[in-house]
Protein backbone atom coordinates (compact mmCIF):
# COMPACT_ATOMS: atom_id res chain seq x y z
CA UNK A 1 0.00 0.00 0.00
CA UNK A 2 0.80 3.63 -0.87
CA UNK A 3 2.16 5.70 1.69
CA UNK A 4 -0.55 8.49 2.79
CA UNK A 5 0.17 12.08 3.02
CA UNK A 6 -0.69 13.59 6.92
CA UNK A 7 -0.50 16.95 7.06
CA UNK A 8 -1.39 19.31 10.16
CA UNK A 9 -3.23 22.78 9.12
CA UNK A 10 -2.71 24.89 12.15
CA UNK A 11 -2.87 22.40 14.96
CA UNK A 12 -3.26 23.45 18.82
CA UNK A 13 -4.25 21.11 21.60
CA UNK A 14 -4.95 22.24 25.04
CA UNK A 15 -6.05 20.00 27.91
CA UNK A 16 -8.21 21.42 30.49
CA UNK A 17 -7.01 23.10 33.44
CA UNK A 18 -3.79 23.58 31.00
CA UNK A 19 -1.92 27.01 31.29
CA UNK A 20 -0.50 26.54 28.18
CA UNK A 21 -1.08 25.09 24.80
CA UNK A 22 0.55 21.22 24.78
CA UNK A 23 0.70 21.80 20.54
CA UNK A 24 0.49 25.58 19.75
CA UNK A 25 0.05 26.18 15.35
CA UNK A 26 1.80 23.23 14.07
CA UNK A 27 1.78 23.22 10.58
CA UNK A 28 3.82 20.96 8.38
CA UNK A 29 2.92 18.15 6.19
CA UNK A 30 4.44 15.16 5.97
CA UNK A 31 4.62 13.46 2.19
CA UNK A 32 3.81 9.74 1.07
CA UNK A 33 6.79 7.66 1.78
CA UNK A 34 8.43 10.62 4.50
CA UNK A 35 9.58 9.15 7.72
CA UNK A 36 9.45 12.37 9.81
CA UNK A 37 10.84 12.56 13.26
CA UNK A 38 9.29 14.61 15.93
CA UNK A 39 12.42 15.50 17.73
CA UNK A 40 12.70 17.65 21.40
CA UNK A 41 12.73 17.24 25.08
CA UNK A 42 10.35 15.55 27.15
CA UNK A 43 6.58 18.16 27.37
CA UNK A 44 7.40 19.41 24.35
CA UNK A 45 4.44 18.29 22.76
CA UNK A 46 6.00 15.76 19.95
CA UNK A 47 3.50 12.90 21.78
CA UNK A 48 0.79 14.64 21.78
CA UNK A 49 1.08 15.89 18.22
CA UNK A 50 1.80 12.68 17.13
CA UNK A 51 -1.65 11.05 19.28
CA UNK A 52 -3.90 13.53 16.78
CA UNK A 53 -3.09 11.69 14.23
CA UNK A 54 -4.83 8.55 15.39
CA UNK A 55 -7.60 10.60 17.59
CA UNK A 56 -5.92 9.51 20.83
CA UNK A 57 -5.26 13.18 21.63
CA UNK A 58 -8.01 15.58 20.83
CA UNK A 59 -7.15 18.83 18.44
CA UNK A 60 -8.48 22.05 20.00
CA UNK A 61 -8.21 24.01 16.90
CA UNK A 62 -6.92 23.44 13.65
CA UNK A 63 -7.12 19.98 11.54
CA UNK A 64 -5.07 17.16 11.07
CA UNK A 65 -5.61 15.29 7.28
CA UNK A 66 -4.61 11.90 7.02
CA UNK A 67 -4.43 11.33 3.30
CA UNK A 68 -6.37 14.55 2.91
CA UNK A 69 -9.39 13.43 4.77
CA UNK A 70 -9.66 15.62 8.50
CA UNK A 71 -9.50 12.88 11.10
CA UNK A 72 -12.04 15.11 13.01
CA UNK A 73 -14.20 13.92 10.62
CA UNK A 74 -13.26 10.23 10.84
CA UNK A 75 -15.00 7.29 13.03
CA UNK A 76 -11.89 7.19 15.52
CA UNK A 77 -11.82 2.98 15.39
CA UNK A 78 -11.91 3.00 11.29
CA UNK A 79 -9.13 5.78 11.83
CA UNK A 80 -7.08 3.94 14.01
CA UNK A 81 -7.01 0.51 12.15
CA UNK A 82 -6.20 2.17 8.94
CA UNK A 83 -2.92 3.87 10.81
CA UNK A 84 -0.33 1.73 12.16
CA UNK A 85 0.54 2.92 16.02
CA UNK A 86 3.29 1.52 18.08
CA UNK A 87 4.61 2.58 21.74
CA UNK A 88 7.68 3.13 23.89
CA UNK A 89 6.19 0.55 26.29
CA UNK A 90 4.83 -1.96 23.42
CA UNK A 91 2.13 -2.82 25.21
CA UNK A 92 1.95 -6.72 23.63
CA UNK A 93 -1.13 -8.56 24.51
CA UNK A 94 0.06 -10.43 26.96
CA UNK A 95 -2.76 -13.48 27.26
CA UNK A 96 -2.51 -14.06 23.67
CA UNK A 97 0.70 -15.74 21.48
CA UNK A 98 3.19 -13.56 19.04
CA UNK A 99 1.17 -14.72 16.48
CA UNK A 100 -2.00 -13.25 17.63
CA UNK A 101 -0.70 -9.84 18.73
CA UNK A 102 0.92 -9.30 15.31
CA UNK A 103 -2.68 -10.31 13.82
CA UNK A 104 -5.11 -8.43 15.73
CA UNK A 105 -5.99 -6.05 13.63
CA UNK A 106 -6.07 -7.70 10.56
CA UNK A 107 -8.20 -10.19 13.28
CA UNK A 108 -10.16 -6.84 13.71
CA UNK A 109 -10.69 -5.74 9.86
CA UNK A 110 -11.86 -9.27 9.27
CA UNK A 111 -9.55 -10.87 7.18
CA UNK A 112 -10.23 -14.51 6.50
CA UNK A 113 -7.83 -16.55 8.52
CA UNK A 114 -5.76 -18.50 5.33
CA UNK A 115 -4.79 -14.41 5.27
CA UNK A 116 -4.13 -13.57 8.66
CA UNK A 117 -1.70 -16.25 8.83
CA UNK A 118 0.12 -15.67 6.18
CA UNK A 119 0.38 -12.07 6.94
CA UNK A 120 1.68 -13.28 10.08
CA UNK A 121 4.65 -15.39 8.91
CA UNK A 122 5.20 -12.75 6.22
CA UNK A 123 5.51 -10.05 9.10
CA UNK A 124 7.90 -12.15 11.81
CA UNK A 125 9.95 -12.85 8.62
CA UNK A 126 10.58 -9.17 7.52
CA UNK A 127 11.33 -8.26 11.12
CA UNK A 128 13.68 -11.35 11.19
CA UNK A 129 12.01 -13.95 13.88
CA UNK A 130 11.89 -17.08 12.50
CA UNK A 131 7.73 -17.62 12.50
CA UNK A 132 8.33 -21.26 12.86
CA UNK A 133 9.54 -20.76 16.59
CA UNK A 134 8.13 -17.52 17.09
CA UNK A 135 4.17 -17.34 16.83
CA UNK A 136 3.37 -19.51 19.63
CA UNK A 137 5.33 -17.98 21.86
CA UNK A 138 3.87 -15.77 24.56
CA UNK A 139 4.58 -11.97 25.09
CA UNK A 140 7.27 -12.08 28.54
CA UNK A 141 8.85 -14.76 26.73
CA UNK A 142 10.36 -12.68 24.46
CA UNK A 143 13.44 -10.23 25.19
CA UNK A 144 13.26 -6.23 24.97
CA UNK A 145 14.29 -6.18 21.22
CA UNK A 146 12.47 -9.09 19.93
CA UNK A 147 9.10 -7.68 21.91
CA UNK A 148 9.48 -3.99 20.21
CA UNK A 149 9.86 -5.75 16.79
CA UNK A 150 6.96 -7.59 17.30
CA UNK A 151 5.10 -4.71 18.57
CA UNK A 152 6.45 -2.99 15.03
CA UNK A 153 4.78 -6.14 13.16
CA UNK A 154 1.58 -5.85 15.26
CA UNK A 155 1.99 -1.66 13.81
CA UNK A 156 2.51 -2.28 10.58
CA UNK A 157 -0.07 -6.15 9.89
CA UNK A 158 -2.76 -4.50 7.93
CA UNK A 159 -0.85 -2.77 5.71
CA UNK A 160 -1.06 1.03 7.01
CA UNK A 161 -0.65 3.67 4.68
CA UNK A 162 0.55 5.80 7.60
CA UNK A 163 2.65 4.50 11.31
CA UNK A 164 2.59 6.41 14.13
CA UNK A 165 5.89 5.32 16.24
CA UNK A 166 6.31 6.72 20.07
CA UNK A 167 9.52 6.27 20.69
CA UNK A 168 9.68 2.45 19.96
CA UNK A 169 12.61 2.18 21.27
CA UNK A 170 13.15 3.76 24.29
CA UNK A 171 13.42 1.13 26.32
CA UNK A 172 16.01 -1.39 24.94
CA UNK A 173 19.66 -1.10 25.03
CA UNK A 174 21.87 1.44 22.41
CA UNK A 175 23.12 -1.93 20.88
CA UNK A 176 19.99 -3.26 19.98
CA UNK A 177 18.05 0.34 19.33
CA UNK A 178 20.81 0.53 16.55
CA UNK A 179 19.41 -2.62 15.06
CA UNK A 180 16.25 -1.67 15.52
CA UNK A 181 16.87 1.56 13.55
CA UNK A 182 18.22 -0.02 10.71
CA UNK A 183 15.64 -2.71 10.49
CA UNK A 184 13.10 -0.03 11.08
CA UNK A 185 14.45 2.24 8.43
CA UNK A 186 14.47 -0.59 5.73
CA UNK A 187 10.95 -1.75 6.77
CA UNK A 188 8.95 1.21 5.80
CA UNK A 189 11.23 2.54 2.87
CA UNK A 190 10.46 -1.12 1.07
CA UNK A 191 6.52 -0.56 2.11
CA UNK A 192 6.68 3.25 1.25
CA UNK A 193 4.41 3.54 4.36
CA UNK A 194 4.54 7.17 5.46
CA UNK A 195 6.05 7.59 9.32
CA UNK A 196 5.87 9.45 12.15
CA UNK A 197 8.19 8.63 14.70
CA UNK A 198 8.70 10.48 18.36
CA UNK A 199 12.26 10.72 19.99
CA UNK A 200 14.16 12.88 22.48
CA UNK A 201 17.33 10.48 20.73
CA UNK A 202 19.00 13.47 18.59
CA UNK A 203 21.20 10.24 17.47
CA UNK A 204 18.13 9.04 16.28
CA UNK A 205 16.37 11.33 14.53
CA UNK A 206 19.90 12.32 12.57
CA UNK A 207 20.09 8.88 11.43
CA UNK A 208 16.39 7.68 10.59
CA UNK A 209 14.67 10.75 9.88
CA UNK A 210 13.97 12.29 5.99
CA UNK A 211 12.92 15.08 7.93
CA UNK A 212 12.62 16.12 11.21
CA UNK A 213 10.47 18.75 13.36
CA UNK A 214 12.03 20.33 15.93
CA UNK A 215 9.94 21.02 18.92
CA UNK A 216 9.90 23.06 21.82
CA UNK A 217 6.92 24.28 24.19
CA UNK A 218 4.23 22.79 21.92
CA UNK A 219 5.95 24.87 18.89
CA UNK A 220 7.43 23.80 16.01
CA UNK A 221 11.23 25.20 16.14
CA UNK A 222 12.36 24.46 12.72
CA UNK A 223 11.26 21.43 9.69
CA UNK A 224 13.93 20.12 7.88
CA UNK A 225 16.40 17.55 6.58
CA UNK A 226 18.57 16.71 8.97
CA UNK A 227 21.72 17.94 6.53
CA UNK A 228 19.87 21.14 6.72
CA UNK A 229 18.95 20.92 10.42
CA UNK A 230 23.13 20.47 10.69
CA UNK A 231 23.85 22.96 8.91
CA UNK A 232 21.10 25.96 8.98
CA UNK A 233 19.66 25.41 12.32
CA UNK A 234 16.63 27.83 12.41
CA UNK A 235 17.44 28.71 15.85
CA UNK A 236 19.88 29.01 18.49
CA UNK A 237 17.84 26.55 20.71
CA UNK A 238 17.70 24.14 17.65
CA UNK A 239 21.74 24.62 17.19
CA UNK A 240 21.99 23.82 20.99
CA UNK A 241 19.78 20.22 20.80
CA UNK A 242 21.86 18.93 17.73
CA UNK A 243 25.35 20.65 18.61
CA UNK A 244 25.17 22.13 15.06
CA UNK A 245 28.05 24.19 15.79
CA UNK A 246 30.43 21.24 16.42
CA UNK A 247 31.90 20.11 13.41
CA UNK A 248 33.29 16.64 14.13
CA UNK A 249 30.14 15.64 15.80
CA UNK A 250 28.38 16.59 12.54
CA UNK A 251 30.36 14.61 10.38
CA UNK A 252 30.40 11.79 12.70
CA UNK A 253 26.56 11.73 12.38
CA UNK A 254 26.78 12.13 8.72
CA UNK A 255 29.12 9.63 8.47
CA UNK A 256 27.31 7.28 11.07
CA UNK A 257 24.04 7.94 8.43
CA UNK A 258 25.51 7.47 5.08
CA UNK A 259 26.73 4.28 6.75
CA UNK A 260 23.22 3.19 8.07
CA UNK A 261 21.65 4.01 4.58
CA UNK A 262 24.33 1.79 3.05
CA UNK A 263 22.96 -0.95 5.06
CA UNK A 264 19.52 -0.51 4.85
CA UNK A 265 19.77 -0.94 1.20
CA UNK A 266 21.66 -4.01 1.51
CA UNK B 1 -19.49 -39.98 61.44
CA UNK B 2 -21.45 -42.72 62.88
CA UNK B 3 -24.33 -40.66 61.06
CA UNK B 4 -22.94 -40.46 57.97
CA UNK B 5 -21.81 -43.84 57.44
CA UNK B 6 -25.41 -44.97 58.49
CA UNK B 7 -27.39 -42.23 56.28
CA UNK B 8 -24.93 -41.50 53.20
CA UNK B 9 -28.04 -41.20 50.63
CA UNK B 10 -29.79 -38.88 52.76
CA UNK B 11 -25.99 -36.59 53.65
CA UNK B 12 -25.66 -36.51 49.36
CA UNK B 13 -28.40 -35.32 48.92
CA UNK B 14 -28.81 -32.62 51.28
CA UNK B 15 -25.37 -31.50 50.37
CA UNK B 16 -25.97 -31.51 46.54
CA UNK B 17 -29.07 -29.56 47.43
CA UNK B 18 -26.50 -27.02 49.51
CA UNK B 19 -24.33 -26.95 46.15
CA UNK B 20 -26.67 -26.15 44.16
CA UNK B 21 -28.19 -23.40 45.97
CA UNK B 22 -24.69 -21.63 46.56
CA UNK B 23 -24.00 -22.02 42.58
CA UNK B 24 -27.37 -20.81 41.36
CA UNK B 25 -26.95 -17.59 44.10
CA UNK B 26 -22.98 -17.04 42.82
CA UNK B 27 -24.45 -17.59 39.32
CA UNK B 28 -27.01 -14.41 39.70
CA UNK B 29 -24.53 -12.69 41.86
CA UNK B 30 -22.31 -12.45 38.92
CA UNK B 31 -24.82 -11.36 36.71
CA UNK B 32 -25.68 -8.51 38.90
CA UNK B 33 -21.95 -8.02 40.08
CA UNK B 34 -19.89 -8.14 36.16
CA UNK B 35 -21.47 -5.10 35.14
CA UNK B 36 -21.32 -3.26 38.28
CA UNK B 37 -18.01 -4.05 38.46
CA UNK B 38 -16.83 -3.36 34.68
CA UNK B 39 -18.55 -0.11 35.05
CA UNK B 40 -16.68 0.77 38.16
CA UNK B 41 -13.23 -0.44 36.93
CA UNK B 42 -10.79 2.78 36.12
CA UNK B 43 -13.38 4.87 37.41
CA UNK B 44 -11.95 5.56 40.86
CA UNK B 45 -14.72 6.88 42.71
CA UNK B 46 -17.70 4.75 41.35
CA UNK B 47 -15.42 2.08 42.26
CA UNK B 48 -14.99 3.23 45.90
CA UNK B 49 -18.58 4.03 46.37
CA UNK B 50 -20.03 0.71 44.99
CA UNK B 51 -17.23 -1.40 47.11
CA UNK B 52 -17.67 0.90 50.50
CA UNK B 53 -21.71 0.27 49.94
CA UNK B 54 -21.02 -3.59 49.24
CA UNK B 55 -18.62 -3.48 51.88
CA UNK B 56 -21.30 -2.53 54.78
CA UNK B 57 -24.07 -4.46 52.89
CA UNK B 58 -21.24 -7.52 54.04
CA UNK B 59 -20.54 -6.37 57.47
CA UNK B 60 -24.47 -7.40 58.19
CA UNK B 61 -24.39 -10.29 60.34
CA UNK B 62 -26.03 -13.09 57.89
CA UNK B 63 -28.30 -14.14 60.66
CA UNK B 64 -29.87 -10.44 61.00
CA UNK B 65 -30.11 -10.25 57.24
CA UNK B 66 -31.67 -13.65 57.13
CA UNK B 67 -34.33 -12.71 59.91
CA UNK B 68 -35.00 -9.22 57.35
CA UNK B 69 -35.34 -11.46 54.57
CA UNK B 70 -37.71 -14.37 56.19
CA UNK B 71 -40.18 -11.28 57.40
CA UNK B 72 -40.38 -10.12 53.73
CA UNK B 73 -40.00 -13.23 51.59
CA UNK B 74 -41.34 -15.79 54.47
CA UNK B 75 -39.08 -19.07 54.81
CA UNK B 76 -37.67 -21.45 52.84
CA UNK B 77 -35.07 -21.13 49.62
CA UNK B 78 -35.57 -17.68 48.75
CA UNK B 79 -34.46 -15.58 51.82
CA UNK B 80 -31.66 -17.68 51.70
CA UNK B 81 -30.53 -17.32 47.84
CA UNK B 82 -31.00 -13.63 48.73
CA UNK B 83 -28.54 -13.26 51.41
CA UNK B 84 -26.12 -15.61 49.43
CA UNK B 85 -26.71 -13.14 46.37
CA UNK B 86 -26.10 -9.86 48.70
CA UNK B 87 -22.95 -11.13 50.15
CA UNK B 88 -21.46 -12.38 47.00
CA UNK B 89 -21.51 -9.15 45.76
CA UNK B 90 -18.48 -7.19 47.62
CA UNK B 91 -16.28 -10.07 46.84
CA UNK B 92 -17.19 -10.35 43.23
CA UNK B 93 -17.37 -7.37 42.42
CA UNK B 94 -14.22 -6.46 44.31
CA UNK B 95 -12.42 -8.88 42.02
CA UNK B 96 -13.98 -7.91 38.81
CA UNK B 97 -12.69 -4.40 39.84
CA UNK B 98 -9.07 -5.23 41.00
CA UNK B 99 -8.92 -7.51 37.63
CA UNK B 100 -9.57 -5.21 35.55
CA UNK B 101 -7.93 -2.20 37.42
CA UNK B 102 -4.88 -4.47 36.72
CA UNK B 103 -4.52 -4.71 33.13
CA UNK B 104 -1.25 -3.17 32.15
CA UNK B 105 -2.32 1.00 30.42
CA UNK B 106 0.19 0.39 28.02
CA UNK B 107 -1.90 -2.65 26.16
CA UNK B 108 -4.89 -0.52 26.87
CA UNK B 109 -3.51 2.13 24.72
CA UNK B 110 -2.38 -0.13 22.38
CA UNK B 111 -5.65 -1.57 21.79
CA UNK B 112 -7.52 1.68 21.46
CA UNK B 113 -4.55 2.89 19.03
CA UNK B 114 -5.02 -0.32 17.45
CA UNK B 115 -8.29 0.30 16.38
CA UNK B 116 -10.00 -1.25 19.02
CA UNK B 117 -13.67 0.24 20.07
CA UNK B 118 -14.30 -0.16 24.08
CA UNK B 119 -16.23 -2.96 23.93
CA UNK B 120 -13.56 -5.01 22.20
CA UNK B 121 -11.11 -3.78 24.35
CA UNK B 122 -13.06 -5.00 27.29
CA UNK B 123 -13.41 -8.36 25.26
CA UNK B 124 -10.44 -9.13 23.88
CA UNK B 125 -7.88 -7.66 26.08
CA UNK B 126 -9.17 -7.05 29.56
CA UNK B 127 -11.48 -9.38 30.81
CA UNK B 128 -9.50 -12.48 29.15
CA UNK B 129 -6.40 -10.54 31.67
CA UNK B 130 -8.79 -9.92 34.55
CA UNK B 131 -10.05 -13.47 34.39
CA UNK B 132 -7.63 -15.52 37.04
CA UNK B 133 -8.41 -12.21 39.68
CA UNK B 134 -12.17 -12.55 38.94
CA UNK B 135 -12.13 -16.42 39.52
CA UNK B 136 -10.59 -15.76 42.48
CA UNK B 137 -12.95 -13.82 43.47
CA UNK B 138 -15.79 -16.50 42.27
CA UNK B 139 -13.55 -19.34 45.13
CA UNK B 140 -13.38 -16.41 47.82
CA UNK B 141 -17.09 -16.18 47.50
CA UNK B 142 -17.95 -19.60 47.45
CA UNK B 143 -16.38 -20.74 50.27
CA UNK B 144 -18.03 -17.78 51.86
CA UNK B 145 -21.82 -18.83 50.85
CA UNK B 146 -21.31 -22.76 51.50
CA UNK B 147 -21.05 -21.29 55.18
CA UNK B 148 -23.39 -18.95 55.23
CA UNK B 149 -26.43 -21.41 52.94
CA UNK B 150 -25.98 -23.68 56.13
CA UNK B 151 -28.64 -21.20 58.00
CA UNK B 152 -30.70 -22.42 55.29
CA UNK B 153 -31.20 -25.21 57.34
CA UNK B 154 -32.67 -22.78 60.49
CA UNK B 155 -35.18 -20.93 57.66
CA UNK B 156 -36.55 -23.93 56.05
CA UNK B 157 -34.13 -23.36 52.92
CA UNK B 158 -33.00 -26.92 52.84
CA UNK B 159 -28.93 -27.66 52.40
CA UNK B 160 -26.60 -29.63 54.77
CA UNK B 161 -27.89 -26.79 57.99
CA UNK B 162 -30.84 -28.77 58.28
CA UNK B 163 -28.46 -32.09 59.32
CA UNK B 164 -26.60 -28.79 61.63
CA UNK B 165 -30.27 -27.50 63.12
CA UNK B 166 -32.24 -30.92 63.53
CA UNK B 167 -29.28 -31.87 65.57
CA UNK B 168 -29.22 -29.00 67.58
CA UNK B 169 -32.98 -29.36 68.14
CA UNK B 170 -32.77 -33.16 68.84
CA UNK B 171 -29.50 -33.07 71.17
CA UNK B 172 -27.80 -35.43 67.86
CA UNK B 173 -24.26 -34.91 68.12
CA UNK B 174 -23.55 -37.33 65.85
CA UNK B 175 -25.98 -35.31 63.52
CA UNK B 176 -24.40 -32.06 64.10
CA UNK B 177 -21.13 -33.38 63.17
CA UNK B 178 -21.92 -35.20 59.85
CA UNK B 179 -23.58 -31.58 58.83
CA UNK B 180 -20.95 -29.55 59.99
CA UNK B 181 -18.06 -32.08 58.33
CA UNK B 182 -19.81 -32.35 55.11
CA UNK B 183 -20.29 -28.62 54.80
CA UNK B 184 -16.45 -28.50 55.29
CA UNK B 185 -15.67 -30.99 52.92
CA UNK B 186 -17.65 -29.41 50.15
CA UNK B 187 -16.13 -26.19 50.98
CA UNK B 188 -12.54 -27.66 50.64
CA UNK B 189 -13.68 -29.54 47.02
CA UNK B 190 -15.02 -26.67 45.68
CA UNK B 191 -11.71 -24.32 46.53
CA UNK B 192 -9.64 -27.36 44.96
CA UNK B 193 -11.94 -27.13 41.88
CA UNK B 194 -11.67 -23.20 41.40
CA UNK B 195 -8.01 -23.08 42.66
CA UNK B 196 -7.44 -25.51 39.69
CA UNK B 197 -9.66 -23.48 36.88
CA UNK B 198 -7.75 -20.27 38.35
CA UNK B 199 -4.56 -21.87 37.82
CA UNK B 200 -5.67 -23.06 34.24
CA UNK B 201 -6.59 -19.53 33.16
CA UNK B 202 -3.49 -18.33 34.50
CA UNK B 203 -1.07 -19.56 31.40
Amino acid sequence: MNGAAIRFDDVCVRYANADRDAVANVTFEAQPGELVVLLGPSGCGKSTLLRTVNRLAPVSSGAVYVDGRDVAQSDPVELRRRVGYAIQAVGLFAHMTVAENVGVVPSLLGWPREEIEARVDELLALIGLEPSRYRVRRPRQLSGGEAQRVGVARAIAAKPGALLMDEPFGAVDALVRGSLQRELARIVRELGTTTLFVTHDVEEALGLADRIVVMREGRLEQAATPLEILERPATPYVRDLVHAGDAVYRDYFLHARDLLRAQAQQ
Amino acid sequence: MNYLAAHPARVLGLAAAHAGLVGTAIAAALVIALPLGIYAARRPRVAALLLGALGALYTIPSLALLAVLVRWLGIGYWPVFVALVAYAQFMLARNIVAGINGVDPAQVDAARGLGMSSFEILRRVELPQALPVMLGGVRVAAIAMIAIATLAGYVGGGGLGVLIFTGLALHNNAMIVAGSISAALLAIAVDGALRTVESVARR
